[in-house]
């Protein structure tokens, strides 16, 4: 899928990778996340725990909300809470917010005790990123992260990935949307030919 | 670990008692194969209580297939089965205790259900104990080989088939343990305590490999 892609991070730092559609965008973050295996290649996170695999220090905020609408709102992210391990790297300050505090905050504190099978498509989303406030870990991969979010949300979500940059976390984001993002590298990814497959890294 | 466990066992129970009454669909399932057998095979009662151990474990089999596809699918399908391949959670205790919660959800009911539908065989009470034993003790075994079939038909539309093929043929030594230990109880001079014990080993050996091969299964399957 890539050739010769190589970019390094530094904790407070964020990553946006713009490219056509099909370019290959989410399968990068997918690779991040160890979703995809690495045919060469290594993914590293300095400041880990040792004997942990870098994708448990990675929080994957996809197309798919993994919501039950079986469950509850709180339900749903009580699970994640207690199922997700929290993982910290020297330099992360990030703390667990309380899932009620988490709810409020994205503004769906009013519906957690119904069926999460009454939330909108935008409201789904927000309970998909409280799961992120809920389990403190250094790494966000974002895929397309305004999708379905209204402009009030879109501000508070960049409001979370500043605050996130700022206790000195990571994101990769994959978006077409602008984002306002403090300390912003960017990756434009295309299609490369048999002669220069060199994807392009700029520094903005 | 136990927060999470129980976290993950909670949660599955609460969404296959919520989700469609899998429970009760099942023992409905498990009643509709047991009742047709004595109209196939006609109103000879010393035929039925003879055979009747065979088709209450054969109904019990075709039962425990009939919830599994949406083992790990309908985690797969949300995006759920990505997430918890990154929780930083050994995948085979998850896969255990989901299996575990699937049983409680849709094995325990079918053995609940058991002695009263073993009265439509005409079982004397001995045989129904004998068989209702056996089903608690060989149901999980099903279901954790089932689990095996299930995570290999994951990423499958219509997957559900394609498990019950996958997973009988190898379901058959814990019916054949499963049936002969209720016959044992019923027919003297063979001792119940042999194919008993070989029927916990079984389920014991499943409770081993069917979370190890499901989880490699589902760790193959998110490439």
């Amino acid at each position: 899928m890539f050739e010769d892609l190589s970019f390094s991070l530094e904790g407070g730092s964020a990553l946006v990778v713009t490219g056509a559609n099909g370019i290959g965008k989410s399968s990068l973050l997918r690779t991040l996340a160890g979703l995809v295996s690495l045919a060469h290649g290594s993914i590293r996170l300095e400041g880990g725990a040792p004997d942990t695999p870098s994708e448990e220090h990675i929080h994957y905020f996809g197309h798919q909300d993994a919501v039950k609408p079986a469950l509850s709102v709180l339900e749903n992210l009580q699970f994640w809470q207690s199922f997700a391990a929290a993982a910290h790297v020297s330099g992360f300050s990030g703390s667990s917010v309380d899932p009620m505090d988490a709810l409020n905050l994205l503004g769906i504190g009013h519906t957690a005790r119904l069926p999460a099978a009454f939330l909108s498509a935008g409201q789904k989303r927000r309970l998909s990123l409280c799961r992120l406030l809920v389990t403190p870990r250094p790494v966000w991969l974002m895929d397309e992260p305004t999708s379905a979010l209204d402009r009030v949300s879109e501000t508070q979500l960049l409001g979370l990935m500043n605050a996130h940059l700022a206790a000195g976390g990571l994101i990769v984001t994959a978006t077409h949307s602008d984002l306002a993002l403090e300390k912003t590298l960017i990756l434009h990814l295309r299609a490369g030919d048999a002669a220069a497959p060199s994807p392009e890294e700029a520094l903005q | 670990m136990s927060t999470w466990a129980l976290a993950l066992f909670q949660r599955d129970l609460r969404l296959s008692v919520r989700v469609g009454g899998s429970a009760l669909v099942g023992v409905l399932f498990f009643l509709a194969v047991v009742t047709v057998i004595p109209f196939g095979v006609g109103p000879d009662l010393n035929l039925l209580s003879r055979i009747g151990p065979a088709i209450l474990w054969i109904g019990a089999l075709l039962a425990t297939l009939l919830g599994l596809d949406r083992l790990f699918q309908a985690d797969r399908d949300d995006g759920t089965l990505d997430l918890m391949l990154m929780a930083g959670r050994p995948l085979e205790l998850v896969v255990l205790i989901k299996c575990l919660a699937h049983w409680v959800a849709t094995g325990l009911p079918l053995v609940v259900a058991a002695p009263l539908l073993a009265i439509f065989l005409n079982l004397e009470p001995a045989a129904m104990g004998a068989v209702t034993l056996t089903l608690l003790v060989g149901t999980p075994a099903l279901t954790l080989i089932g689990a095996i079939g299930a995570a290999l038909t994951v990423s499958l539309r219509r997957g559900g088939l394609l498990l019950a093929v996958l997973v009988v043929p190898l379901a058959i030594p814990v019916l054949i343990f499963g049936v002969s230990a209720a016959d044992a109880a019923i027919h003297d001079p063979v001792p119940f305590l042999t194919p008993f014990l070989i029927l916990c080993a079984l389920s014991l050996i499943a409770a081993v490999i069917g979370p190890i091969a499901s989880a490699a299964a589902l760790r193959f399957e998110s490439d």
